[in-house]
């Protein structure tokens, strides 16, 4: 395996910072993106890019609050992004989007790209998946993509109206004990998607709230995560080999 | 849950920050939601910033929402247990 943090073009063809996981060998081999939680481009989710990459794919993260604080601590970075109203869904997919071009564009690629976020992130991946042609996308506790979030959010905004103009088939993974999305919101997901002929994969843990994929949070679960990186590897097996 | 709601507000003091070395504080901005450091799912977080310094001028506190509340609680008390001519 490889890792370097390079330059890729996100949206607006604006550089942004992405960091860049893959493994030996000349492929062919699908790609992930992996997008950050709201904490940022951290440690941890740099951990989750060199998993997919000992799985076998070209793996990058986009730096989505590179063009708020670059080259600043993760954290304070995340804390200027926050002050700052956090990321522009239309900056998000055009990020995504450029982290798709990249992998595809390597050698190695098999033309293949699936996206995979955590938290906001995975909101995210249901929103860059419904913008871009992408070819498998993961949704991991992603709150908002369906329900409506409160009167004082008001950069917020559930996507159910891009649902019906998802490209790509969709995993999703959720805690039983998450009110953000809660259940009852994964069943309104689970509903539109059915209605619109959509393929979706869907798993919630009981005894698992949000985050339970997260190993250094008192949130992690780590039932429900070994369950979750089997499916994950099964979705993607199926949907970025070639 | 990421709540994403973030509630600012300008302040003038100092805070003790990067480095052990004190600076000017402008700003402060004020979430609920997952911490970096704190061990609890959620917390109430403060970050008292210099932005015109950069994103690493901050002083950042990750709380407990009951410990959150007992601070503003004690800021409270401590605010009116001295005459009120000193805290205009």
């Amino acid at each position: 395996m490889t890792t370097s943090t390079i330059t890729i073009k996100g949206h607006d063809g604006d550089e942004i910072e992405a960091y860049l996981a893959r493994p030996e060998g000349d492929g062919p081999r699908g790609g992930v993106v992996v997008i950050h939680h709201m904490p940022g481009y951290d440690r941890a989710t740099k951990e989750i890019t060199r998993r997919f990459a000992e799985m076998g794919y070209d793996a990058i993260c986009p730096n989505l609050y590179w063009r708020d604080a670059p080259g600043a601590a993760p954290d304070d970075a995340a804390a200027v992004a926050r002050a700052k109203g956090g990321v522009p869904d239309e900056r998000l997919v055009g990020d995504v989007g450029g982290a798709a071009s990249y992998l595809r564009s390597l050698p190695s690629s098999n033309g293949k790209v699936g996206t995979i976020g955590y938290c906001s992130g995975g909101r995210q991946s249901v929103l860059a998946a419904c913008n871009l042609d992408v070819d498998a996308a993961v949704d991991c506790y992603g709150a908002f993509v369906t329900g409506t979030p409160p009167e004082n959010f008001p950069m917020r905004r559930n996507i159910v109206d891009q649902l019906p103009n998802l490209r790509a088939p969709l995993l999703g993974l959720f805690g039983a004990e998450d009110q953000y999305p809660s259940p009852e919101q994964v069943a309104e997901l689970r509903e539109i998607l059915a209605a619109n002929g959509k393929p979706f994969e869907e798993h919630t843990y009981e005894d698992a709230g949000h985050a339970f994929f997260a190993v250094d949070r008192p949130a992690y679960r780590v039932a429900a995560a070994n369950d979750g990186w089997q499916r994950i590897a099964a979705f993607y097996g199926t949907h970025l080999k070639g | 849950m990421c709540t994403y709601e973030t509630v600012r507000v300008a302040v003038d003091g100092s805070g003790k920050g990067p480095g052990g070395q004190w600076m000017h504080v402008t700003d402060a901005t004020v979430y609920f939601d997952h911490p970096v450091h704190a061990m609890a799912d959620h917390t109430l977080n403060i970050d008292l910033a210099d932005p015109a310094r950069g994103p690493s001028a901050r002083v950042a506190l990750e709380l407990t929402a009951a410990s959150a509340r007992a601070l503003v609680a004690a800021i409270q008390e401590a605010l009116a247990a001295v005459p009120a001519e000193l805290t205009r």
